[in-house]
C-alpha cells in the first residue's frame, strides 16, 4: 500500500518539524517574540554535530545534547545582552532586532564554514526494515524518536520543573509574575535559551538525515511559521500536532502534485488558516 | 505642506541636476537611492502611518519586476508594462489585504513575510512562463549606455516624487487621519466611525502599487531578474530600517533615511564585500537598541540638554 508508505514518510518528517517549531513557538508565545534567528541556531546545531563527527568521529545523536549545551548559552546570552533591552517594544521592533542579528551570524557562519553543501556520511548506519511491506530507514525513524522525545522532555519541563512552572506563569501574565517574585528579566533568558536548545538539538538530529548548509536557515524558519501556525502558540502539544500534521500534508501534497509544489502548498495551507483560525486548529482565539 | 512641497521640488531638481552632469557610477547611485525612496516611502504608508509590520514589500516588488518582464517580452511598450506592473501589485495588495488585515501584530506579519516566499516558490514552479530559476531576460533599449543610465534615473526619480507627493498628500487627507487613529487605537478607531477595514485595504494598496512599478524599473534598468533577486527578505526589511533611521510616520524621514542606509551600504560594500550582510545586520542592531526613534531623536535629545542648560 503506497499510501501507508507515504503516511509513514510524513510522520517521520513531522516529528522533525514538531521539533524544528517547538522552540520556535515557545518563544513566540512565552516572549511574544518572532525569533527570525530560529533557523540559523538549527544550521549552527548542525554544524556542531558536523565537526564533532568529523574532529572526534562523535555520533550525531551523541551531539545532539553538545549542541543543545552550546546553543543554549548562545541564547542565554542574546536575551540577556540585547532582546531584553526591547522586550516591551512592538512586534516590528523585536522582528527586526532578531533579523538584524541573523545577518550577523549567517554571515559569520557563511565566512567560516562556506556555502558549500556538507553531509555526515555515517560509517555505519543503522540497518533499514520494513514492516507490512512499509519501508523504513533505521537512521531516519531514529531521529523520529529522538525528536519526540526531545519535545516530550520539554513538555515535563514546563509542567513539572520550578524553572518550567515560572516559564509558564510569565506566558500567562507577565506583571503578575514580576509580583509574585519571578525574576522575569531571567525567565526571559531561560526561555530564549530553551527555545535555542530545541533548535540546536533538531540541527544535530537532522544533520545525519539531511545536507548542511547556511543557505538552509530560512527554509527551517519557514516551516516553524506553518507549524506554529497550524498548531497553535506557545504550547508543546500544539507544535507536536502542528508537526504532524504538516509532514504529512507535505508528503501527500507531494505525492499527488509534485514535490516540487510542497513548499507553496504548506505556504498557501498557513494564508488560508491565518484567514480562517488566526489562532491555530487547537489554539485559543485571541491571544496575541 | 507648503513647505514641504518646496523641499520636494527642490530636492528633485537637485537630484535630476546632479545626474545630469555626474558620470555614470554616480548615476547609478542616485537610481538606487530613489528605488531606496521610494520603497521606503511606500513601505511608510502601512507601516507608519497605519502601524502594521508589513513585510510584503518584497512581495510586490517581485511581482511588479515579473510582470513588467513577462509582458515585455510579449513585445508591449516599455512604460504600458511599468504602469500594469503598478496596476497588478496594487490589485494583488487589496486582494490579499482582504484576506490578512484582519490579523494583528505577529501574524500580520508571519503572513506578509510568507507571501514573498510564496510568489517565489511559484515563479520557481512555472518555468514556461517567467524561466523558473533559470531567471528572465528582458529587451535590451537600443540606446547608448550614458542615455539609459539616465533615462532610468529619471524614471525612478519621478517615481520617488509621485510617491513621496502621495505622502504629502494623503498626511494632510481624513485617509492620512484615520490611518494615523488606527495606528494610536484601531478598536477605538472603529467605535468613532473609522471604516478600518477599508482604510487599511487603501494603505496596503498604495503601499503596494508604488513597489511595483519600482520592481517593474528595476528589472528593465538591470535587464535580468531571478527570484532570489527580487523576492529577497532584504527588500522588505531594508525599506522598515530606513523609515526607523529617518522617523517612523514622516514625510521626508523614510528619505533621509535611504541616504543614510545607501550611503553606509556602499561604504561597507566597498571595503568588506564578504561580510556586507553582518555589516548591515549591526547597523540594525545598533538602529534598534541605541535609536529606535531615528537619527532626529539623537538632534532632539542634543537640542533638550542644551535648553536645560
Amino acid at each position: 500500500m503506497i499510501y501507508f508508505q507515504i503516511l509513514a514518510n510524513g510522520l517521520m518528517l513531522g516529528a522533525l518539524y514538531a521539533c524544528i517549531a517547538v522552540g520556535f513557538s515557545l518563544v513566540w508565545g512565552v516572549l511574544n517574540v518572532i525569533n527570525i534567528l530560529h533557523g540559523t541556531f538549527i544550521v549552527l546545531g548542525s554544524y556542531i554535530a558536523f565537526f564533532a563527527f568529523r574532529f572526534a568521529g562523535i555520533h550525531p545523536f551523541v551531539s545532539v545534547f553538545i549542541a543543545g549545551f552550546v546553543l543554549f548559552l548562545m541564547g542565554y546570552a542574546i536575551q540577556s545582552a540585547m532582546i531584553n533591552r526591547v522586550i516591551a517594544a512592538p512586534v516590528l521592533i523585536t522582528l527586526t532586532l532578531t533579523f538584524g542579528i541573523d545577518l550577523v551570524l549567517n554571515n559569520a557562519m557563511l565566512v567560516a564554514f562556506s556555502a558549500d553543501y556538507r553531509k555526515i556520511n555515517l560509517p555505519s548506519p543503522l540497518p533499514s526494515f520494513e514492516v507490512a511491506s512499509i519501508f523504513l530507514p533505521g537512521d531516519r525513524v531514529a531521529a523520529m524518536g529522538l525528536a519526540l522525545l526531545l519535545t516530550i522532555l520539554l513538555y515535563f519541563l514546563l509542567r513539572a520543573t520550578n524553572v518550567g512552572r515560572a516559564i509558564i506563569a510569565v506566558r500567562m501574565d507577565r506583571e503578575a509574575a514580576a509580583l509574585m517574585g519571578v525574576d522575569v528579566k531571567r525567565v526571559n533568558a531561560i526561555t530564549f535559551g530553551i527555545g535555542a536548545l530545541m533548535a540546536g538539538a533538531t540541527g544535530a538530529l537532522i544533520s545525519v538525515i539531511y545536507p548542511i548548509s547556511p543557505l538552509n536557515s530560512s527554509a527551517f524558519l519557514g516551516k516553524a511559521f506553518v507549524v506554529c501556525v497550524l498548531g497553535g502558540l506557545g504550547s508543546v502539544p500544539g507544535a507536536l500536532v502542528g508537526g504532524l500534521m504538516l509532514g504529512v500534508l507535505e508528503s501527500f501534497g507531494g505525492f499527488w502534485f509534485g514535490p516540487e509544489h510542497a513548499v507553496t502548498l504548506s505556504f498557501g495551507l498557513l494564508l488560508i488558516l491565518l484567514f480562517a483560525r488566526p489562532g491555530g486548529l487547537l489554539g485559543k482565539r485571541g491571544y496575541e | 505642506m507648503k513647505r514641504d512641497w518646496v523641499i520636494l521640488v527642490c530636492g528633485a531638481a537637485a537630484i535630476g541636476a546632479l545626474g545630469w552632469s555626474g558620470d555614470n557610477y554616480f548615476i547609478r547611485l542616485l537610481t538606487i537611492l530613489c528605488m531606496y525612496a521610494t520603497l521606503a516611502q511606500s513601505w511608510n504608508f502601512i507601516g507608519g502611518f497605519a502601524g502594521y509590520p508589513s513585510f510584503a514589500t518584497a512581495a510586490f516588488f517581485g511581482l511588479g519586476a515579473y510582470t513588467s518582464g513577462v509582458l515585455q517580452n510579449q513585445g508591449l511598450p516599455i512604460l504600458m508594462c511599468w504602469g500594469l506592473a503598478g496596476l497588478c501589485a496594487a490589485v494583488f495588495a487589496v486582494l490579499i489585504g482582504g484576506a490578512i488585515l484582519h490579523l494583528r501584530g505577529h501574524y500580520f506579519a508571519i503572513a506578509t513575510l510568507i507571501i514573498a516566499e510564496m510568489l517565489r516558490e511559484i515563479v520557481n514552479t512555472t518555468p514556461n512562463l517567467t524561466g523558473g530559476g533559470m531567471g528572465l531576460n528582458l529587451p535590451i533599449l537600443r540606446i547608448s549606455v550614458d542615455v539609459q543610465s539616465r533615462v532610468f534615473l529619471l524614471a525612478m526619480l519621478v517615481l520617488a516624487v509621485v510617491t513621496t507627493a502621495a505622502a504629502i498628500l494623503l498626511q494632510r487627507s481624513r485617509l492620512g487621519f484615520g490611518l494615523r487613529c488606527i495606528q494610536q487605537n484601531e478598536s477605538a478607531a472603529s467605535i468613532l466611525g473609522v471604516n478600518a477595514y477599508q482604510y487599511k485595504t487603501a494603505a496596503f494598496g498604495m503601499s503596494a502599487v508604488f513597489v511595483g512599478m519600482a520592481g517593474a524599473i528595476y528589472a528593465s534598468w538591470v535587464n535580468y531578474i531571478e527570484p532570489p533577486d527580487v523576492f529577497d527578505i532584504l527588500i522588505a526589511v531594508k525599506p522598515l530600517v530606513m523609515v526607523l533611521l529617518g522617523g517612523i510616520g514622516t514625510i521626508f524621514g523614510p528619505i533621509i533615511g535611504a541616504m543614510v542606509l545607501l550611503a553606509l551600504e556602499e561604504l561597507v560594500w566597498r571595503n568588506f564585500l564578504t561580510v556586507h550582510a553582518a555589516a548591515l545586520g549591526v547597523i540594525i542592531i545598533l538602529l534598534v537598541l541605541f535609536l529606535p526613534n531615528g537619527l532626529f531623536s539623537l538632534l532632539k535629545d542634543l537640542s533638550a540638554k542644551r535648553a536645560k542648560q
